[in-house]
């Protein structure tokens, strides 16, 4: 990865009738980054993929690769490759064929382009298939298939539209740790179009949250689940337990607010936002069942389990918090002693006020 | 036992299947023992049969076959049959192309209207349909005297009527619908995913079309080819009433055999020899479609 962005997108629009399916979207993906642009269907990430490979105009606003503005420029003139969501595997050739399809036009002689086509197939562990038809190779070969046809033409960007979306979820956890793989192999830039959330934690750099046509969130995965900025993104990114709260008071050491059902904390170095009300978001494994009397923690709060989701290796609890109707989930790892709690058991939770984080200063918690 | 009992229900379940199955479609196998396989078996004995005079003598003999294939006059109106059907193919195929093409891509909401306004020309017999034509391609016909009103000629156009490019011309047109509907069928199964995948990996429109729509629409082309070929040769209805006499063709001198020259045996030699020829043509395309979709790219 360098600091070189490949793709540069300028206030980019785009409406179909009235309703804008991109409302001005500006980015920059840097060269050799695996980029993702994350978001519920609709939310416009799919237009900005066919829009970077051509296949879309945009209304407004300009995109730029590698320097060079891509205005009436046609997909098949631009330095991208895409894999797409159905693979669109040609029927009527074979994998060989296949691959060798977008080198056809380059003219490199048969020795050449067996040669590459033989390094793609390789690199995506299809030796040996090249002989073999379409409607002969299991989906996730397909997919295999669609990545060497587009990585043969060595672009500078490749686009994934949603390549996981057909395979079934154990082939899907290999795909994406192989996928992850070959990007850091080539060091092509990856951009890649996903609703799903684990899916673009594990594989990217940097991902780019779109709801309703424009980026609510641009962040490394690390950043974007530590740090949400609205509970829009909170709420789509992992799970997050939402609270209502009052600012108090915000001064250099922080923002002093009042939690409801939790009382009042210090959040150090929150400095955004001006007293009134907000919300606060905690991750459920954030909150820790104190087991034993003798445990402590910073804060502990007092509760009653009301329901049990035991998933083997951890425990997800709906807790019921004493004196108040608030009820918030708490993840547990089933490690090894630890009881699993029924609805009914009372229990202590314990949580750290560094790990609340500030949702949406100035709008009440719906 | 258990063992047993499955055994025997596993043979005699498929057992009364077929025999079901038999029953379903028993109307239509009599249909088409009767119809179909019976008179075609009783065509060809009739071809091996010879005409002797007002009799017909009922020794085995491949006479009437070497007549068929030696003289210069069947040879004639078998070649002019197989050239007149592959221009007809040529150009129905030709034309029907770009229309299913359009149906297919861009008939949009549409698709239906335009299919139901393609098969308007059915609305009307094929014999009316022919009489048309000759209304429209005649001496005095509405395109003559359309051209000659414009002054665009001095002298009506005779080339048109009573010969081989009429029966072209109204063939192409009665055919148009039989070979619009499988090329639609084949072109609108075309994923849009493969013409931008080959976009994509650098093909301009040309290439695209050469490349994906043409070959993935093979199977249409060759139904369409097919539909429109075999029963052009065998036609006899518009080269009698429009080809004149350079437009006749197999199928008339068949009825003729049949008919004024009492010589059913040689019609059926005739008609025998046809079917081979059509038979062999038809299998050679589905061969070369073959070769052709394992070939491609």
């Amino acid at each position: 990865m360098s600091n070189q962005p490949i793709i540069q997108v300028r206030d980019v629009a785009k409406y179909y009738g009235d309703e804008p399916a991109l409302a001005g979207v500006s980015l920059d993906i840097m060269a050799g980054e695996f980029f993702s642009l994350l978001g519920p269907s609709g939310c416009g990430k799919t237009t900005l993929l066919r829009m970077i490979s051509g296949f879309d105009v945009p209304d407004r606003g300009s995109i730029s690769i590698d320097g060079v503005d891509m205005a009436g420029v046609p997909p098949n003139r631009r330095p991208t490759n895409m894999v797409f969501q159905s693979y669109a595997i040609f029927p009527h050739l074979s994998v060989a064929q296949n691959v060798a399809y977008g080198l056809k036009r380059l003219r490199l002689g048969r020795v050449e382009t067996k040669r590459r086509v033989e390094e793609a197939l390789a690199l995506v562990a299809l030796e040996g298939y090249g002989g073999r038809q379409p409607h002969e190779l299991s989906g996730g070969q397909r997919q295999r298939v669609a990545l060497a046809r587009a990585l043969v033409m060595q672009p500078k960007v490749l686009l994934l539209d949603e390549p996981m979306s057909a395979l079934d979820k154990k082939l899907r956890e290999q795909m994406q740790t192989e996928l992850r793989r070959l990007q850091r192999a080539v060091g092509i830039t990856f951009v890649l179009v996903t609703h799903d959330q684990e899916e673009a934690l594990l594989m990217s750099d940097r991902i780019a949250v779109m709801f309703n046509g424009s980026i609510a969130q641009l962040d490394s995965p690390e950043g974007m689940y530590r740090r949400p900025v609205s509970r829009q993104v909170a709420s789509f990114i992992g799970m997050m337990n939402f609270l209502r709260a009052d600012i108090a008071s915000i001064d250099p050491s922080g923002a002093t607010v009042n939690i409801e059902a939790l009382g009042s904390a210090l959040l150090p170095g929150v400095s955004v936002g001006k007293p009134g009300s907000a919300t606060i978001g905690i991750r459920p494994e954030m909150l820790t069942m104190l087991y034993g009397d003798h445990a402590t923690a910073e804060r502990v709060f007092r509760g009653k389990i009301v329901d049990t989701e035991y998933y083997g290796d951890l425990t997800l609890y709906q807790v019921r918090i004493d004196d108040t109707a608030t009820v918030v989930t708490v993840s547990m790892r089933n490690t090894a002693g630890r009881p699993i709690l029924q609805a009914g058991d009372r229990t202590r939770i314990g949580w750290g006020a560094e790990s609340l984080v500030l949702l949406d200063p100035l709008e009440s918690a719906k | 036992m258990q063992a047993g009992r499955t055994v025997t229900r596993a043979v005699a379940v498929p057992m009364a299947r077929d025999w079901r199955g038999l029953l379903l479609i028993s109307p239509t196998l009599v249909y088409a023992l009767t119809m179909l396989a019976a008179p075609l078996a009783l065509l060809i004995i009739m071809s091996l049969w010879t005409q002797d005079v007002i009799e017909i003598r009922r020794t085995i003999s491949l006479d009437n076959y070497r007549q068929v294939f030696t003289e210069p006059l069947y040879r004639v109106l078998m070649a002019r049959s197989l050239l007149i059907a592959g221009v007809v193919t040529l150009v129905t195929v030709l034309l029907a192309y770009p229309i299913a093409y359009f149906v297919a891509f861009y008939g949009g909401k549409r698709r239906g209207m335009w299919l139901l306004l393609i098969t308007i020309p059915f609305w009307t017999s094929y014999l009316v349909r022919i009489f048309l034509w000759k209304v429209i391609l005649g001496y005095n016909g509405v395109l003559n005297s359309g051209l000659l009103g414009l002054g665009l000629i001095d002298q009506p156009l005779t080339f048109i009527l009573y010969n081989a490019n009429a029966v072209v011309i109204t063939l192409a047109h009665a055919w148009a619908p039989f070979a619009i509907l499988p090329l639609y069928v084949s072109l609108s199964r075309i994923d849009h995913s493969l013409l931008e995948a080959a976009r994509d990996l650098g093909d301009g429109p040309v290439r695209r079309f050469l490349r994906i729509t043409l070959p993935l629409s093979m199977p249409g082309l060759i139904a369409a080819v097919l539909i429109v070929f075999i029963p052009t040769v065998g036609d006899y209805v518009t080269p009698r009433l429009l080809g004149g006499t350079d437009g006749l063709m197999i199928a008339n001198m068949i009825e003729v055999q049949f008919g004024k020259a009492n010589n059913a045996p040689l019609g059926a030699a005739l008609a025998t020899s046809a079917m081979l020829i059509v038979a062999s043509v038809a299998l050679l395309f589905l061969w070369l479609n073959q070769r052709s979709l394992r070939r491609v790219g």
